[in-house]
């Protein structure tokens, strides 16, 4: 699997969403997407690309498409 | 984020003296009382009734102060209610009424933000291996959250490797402990917890089962009320010494903040200090005429927060008593004020605070 698709297989099994509403989603946009869904969506990304965030990241990763920035700082290439 | 929040983010959390911080802060709480005047009819109607002239800037102890318990007889917001993302409740005992907090993203993000600016000054920007000294259960129910509840998750993005060292039924799960002190050996580990809980349902189970946990480098914030401790004869120095003996060398850091002002807490300092960070103050009234109290001299907590945007919440009158021990001089190197809790006033309504928990 390609590492785009692996990123948005996470958002979908952690929030139970469609792939047609990746693109909008939001940190605080779907009731999923709230502080424990963050915890769990993060937990799952750093698990899935074998990485650690850095808190700063943690609280900038508010979006989808924010989320595609940050991993590159990552060294993973969506 | 605001200016003034953006700017106070790039310096140390404990840098501003006095004067800085008086010039600063007359200015931004001048600004927020102005918001929540033009955004919330509720608080308009208490400034326009006590005749406060709200074009002047002035200092913040001649600014209105709200006390707590209207956040229990209200629902008051200063963004509208579609904006709203989370209500943050304080877990009053049952059958009375709770507090209610109403945040946006934007209030929200900023919480996490200085929250994360005041712990990594004593943790680093690490994320750390966390051992949680509560259950999973608090989790429950996210849409009204306790503050038990946005506590933990609060404090969760500073771990890494999250383990609940309690179980459903409060019991403290020794081999999952075990399992993540024998993982992470070699690191400095964070744990997180209610005083009182800790006390009961780790200290006191521990003992109780003659175990002891190892750990060789430990940091522990917690935060709650001491009442239940202080009936028990516990202080400071001999809470610390219980958790050092059952959880091995642990650095032990209470820290107090109130569910009506997440994000700018207030945290104990090595020498036993809470201290006030750049990013809120405050000051003890006299109950009597609600005068500003010397220092030194106990009297009621008011507390300012350059954080509270959504709810009219950066001056609050607290029902806690307290005592101003110094400002900018404390031995830690810190600047600021720093001071002493003495609890909860007597004739305050009798509520709970984030710690509590009762056996069904």
């Amino acid at each position: 699997m390609k590492a785009i698709e692996r990123y948005q297989e996470i958002f979908k099994t952690v929030f139970g969403v469609e792939d047609e509403i990746l693109e909008t989603l939001e940190y605080q946009g779907i009731a999923q997407w709230d502080s424990v869904g963050h915890m769990q969506l993060v937990a799952a990304l750093e698990e899935e690309f074998d990485i650690m965030f850095d808190t700063d990241d943690i609280i900038d990763f508010n979006s989808y498409t924010a989320g595609k920035e940050i991993l590159k700082k990552y060294e993973v290439e969506l | 984020m605001s200016e003034i929040l953006e700017r106070l983010c790039k310096i140390s959390p404990y840098e501003l003296n006095k004067a800085e911080k008086e010039k600063i802060y007359k200015e931004a709480s001048s600004d927020l009382t102005r918001h929540h005047y033009q955004s919330c009819p509720e608080y308009r109607e208490i400034l326009d009734a006590i005749g406060y002239d709200i074009n002047a800037y002035q200092e913040v102890e001649k600014q209105p102060m709200i006390p707590v318990r209207l956040f229990k007889e209200y629902d008051l917001l200063s963004v509208p209610r579609d904006n709203i993302v989370k209500i943050m409740t304080s877990s009053g005992t049952s059958g009375q009424k709770v507090s209610k907090i109403f945040l946006d993203k934007e209030n929200t993000k900023n919480q996490t933000r200085i929250l994360a600016e005041i712990l990594s000054s004593y943790i680093g920007k690490q994320r750390l291996p966390l051992l949680i000294l509560d259950t999973k259960l608090a989790l429950q129910d996210r849409s009204m959250f306790s503050a038990r509840g946005a506590g933990i998750v609060g404090f969760s993005t500073f771990g890494r490797d999250i383990v609940y060292a309690l179980d459903e039924n409060m019991n403290i799960d020794i081999p999952s402990v075990q399992a993540f002190v024998g993982k992470h050996q070699k690191e400095r580990v964070l744990m997180f917890g209610y005083t009182y809980m800790i006390w009961q349902y780790v200290v006191g189970a521990l003992r109780k089962a003659g175990e002891q946990i190892h750990i060789e480098n430990g940091v522990l914030f917690h935060i709650g009320g001491w009442k239940k401790l202080k009936e028990q004869a516990v202080d400071t120095i001999s809470y610390n010494k219980a958790i050092q003996e059952v959880l091995g060398n642990i650095k032990v850091h209470n820290y107090y903040g109130m569910a009506e002002q997440l994000g700018s807490v207030f945290v104990e300092c090595e020498y036993g200090h809470m201290h006030c960070s750049n990013f809120s103050d405050i000051m003890i009234r006299r109950p009597e005429d609600f005068s500003v109290a010397e220092m030194r001299e106990r009297g009621l907590i008011e507390l300012v927060s350059l954080l509270p945007t959504s709810y009219p919440g950066h001056i609050l009158l607290t029902e806690d008593e307290g005592e101003i021990l110094g400002q900018d001089d404390c031995p830690c190197g810190r600047k600021g004020k720093y001071f002493k809790i003495h609890g909860r006033i007597k004739g305050a309504e009798i509520r709970g605070c984030s710690d509590t928990y009762e056996r069904h």
